[in-house]
């Protein structure tokens, strides 16, 4: 399946948004997630199916002004 | 007359520069309260019974946020530091007692995220997270979301870019955002221009904070517009405003609260200066004094001059009787 991670096309396997995050090697990350735009709490992500052309954002505590 | 001179120039040191001796002791006092360690010497070693009094004035004086009491006046943005180590020295130096954080996307094996989370969590600072670059009113909700999950708080400093040269909010976009998330049970500080007809409608909208810039964010120009601030000083008396964005210097943090602002959020003048750990205690000093310089009233601007020696009893003065 043909998705956007990050702004970035690329092809995963995994059926949930939990399941992208462990494929990506991202499972034990503190991060937060929205799928097309909107907010996934980490306790919706087991139950959130991805499906082809979906946008995935991932992201982390970072540096801010 | 003795009497006047009397009330301008505090002993054992009578002294020509009265004004400045006068406001002296209490401005390094406080300084000396929150900030730097050489100016706790200063101001002891001046008029220990003022000291004693304005450090328990300034104790009292709390600056207060959505229900959060804080002593300190200055906000420290985190980005833009030469190193880790310089960041969490300046935060310290800085005496903040809230930083602003961001999020980004998750790049790969960097794990750039977990590091820095954690040494923000050593310095004890509570945290504001900021929706920085978003353009539009979808993405600066979502990004507040994402941000009340990570850093658990329900703080959110509001960003809605309308310019990018400027960085200027827009101002229709950051009003819509405000209400969605202030119904969703955000504490939002608002990131505005001046703007008096903006500000009631972000007030409508549920903030209880507005963060007027000073000057384009990055800019280091200091107060644009000080007529502005003022008159948004003035029409929301009882407002907590937050000067944020664009103060170059610690003479422009003093300005802004000698204009009656609560407090100050600044990033670059601190992170980008020659030496970030001692420009994060000079502005905690300036913050300080600007702070109060206000709570003593500053004297109105004249025109004219006015002698401040007094005149009578001047010797050679041959026009006396």
């Amino acid at each position: 399946m043909r998705i956007e991670v990050n702004g970035k096309a690329r092809e995963v396997r995994s059926p949930t948004l939990a399941l992208l995050l462990e494929e990506l090697g991202l499972g034990d990350r503190h991060v937060a997630t929205a799928l097309n735009q909107e907010f996934v709490r980490a306790k919706d992500r087991d139950e959130k199916r991805l499906h082809e052309g979906d946008a995935v954002e991932i992201v982390s505590p970072r540096q801010g002004g | 007359m003795i009497r006047e001179i009397e009330r301008r120039s505090p002993p054992p040191q009578p002294s020509p520069a009265s004004r400045e001796r006068e406001l002296a002791p209490r401005v390094t006092d406080i300084a000396s309260n929150a900030c730097h360690p050489l100016s706790r010497e200063a101001g002891e070693g001046e008029g220990g019974g003022i000291s004693r009094d304005s450090r328990a004035a300034n104790l009292s004086d709390l600056l207060k946020l959505y229900d959060v009491e804080l002593h300190s006046r200055l906000l420290l943005g985190t980005a833009r530091y030469p190193s880790p180590a310089i960041l969490k020295r300046a935060i310290a130096a800085s005496k903040a007692e809230i930083v602003t954080v961001s999020l980004r996307r998750e790049a790969g094996d960097s794990r750039a995220g977990e590091g820095f989370w954690r040494l923000i969590r050593e310095t004890g600072a509570r945290v504001l997270p900021n929706t920085a670059g978003c353009l539009t009113v979808k993405e600066a909700v979502t990004t507040a979301q994402m941000a009340r999950e990570l850093f658990a708080t329900s703080w959110i400093k509001l960003e809605v870019i309308g310019d990018e040269d400027t960085l200027q909010p827009d101002p229709f976009g950051l009003v819509d955002a405000a209400r969605i998330l202030a119904r969703d049970g955000f504490d939002v500080f608002p990131y505005m221009t001046e703007d008096l007809v903006v500000a009631e409608k972000l007030v409508d909208a549920g903030c209880k904070v507005l963060m007027p810039w000073a000057a384009p964010i990055g800019s280091g120009r200091g107060l644009n517009n000080a007529f502005g601030l003022r008159a948004l000083r003035v029409r929301f008396p009882d407002v907590p405003l937050v000067v944020d964005a664009g103060l170059g210097a610690p003479s422009h943090a003093a300005a802004a609260l000698e204009l009656g602002f609560d407090a100050v959020l600044l990033n670059t003048a601190v992170a980008r200066a020659g030496d970030p750990v001692a420009m994060a205690g000079a502005f905690a000093l300036a913050v300080a004094a600007g702070r109060s310089a206000y709570l003593a009233k500053p004297m109105t601007p004249r025109d004219l001059a006015e002698p401040s020696t007094p005149v009578l009893g001047r010797a050679f003065d041959l026009g006396a009787a």
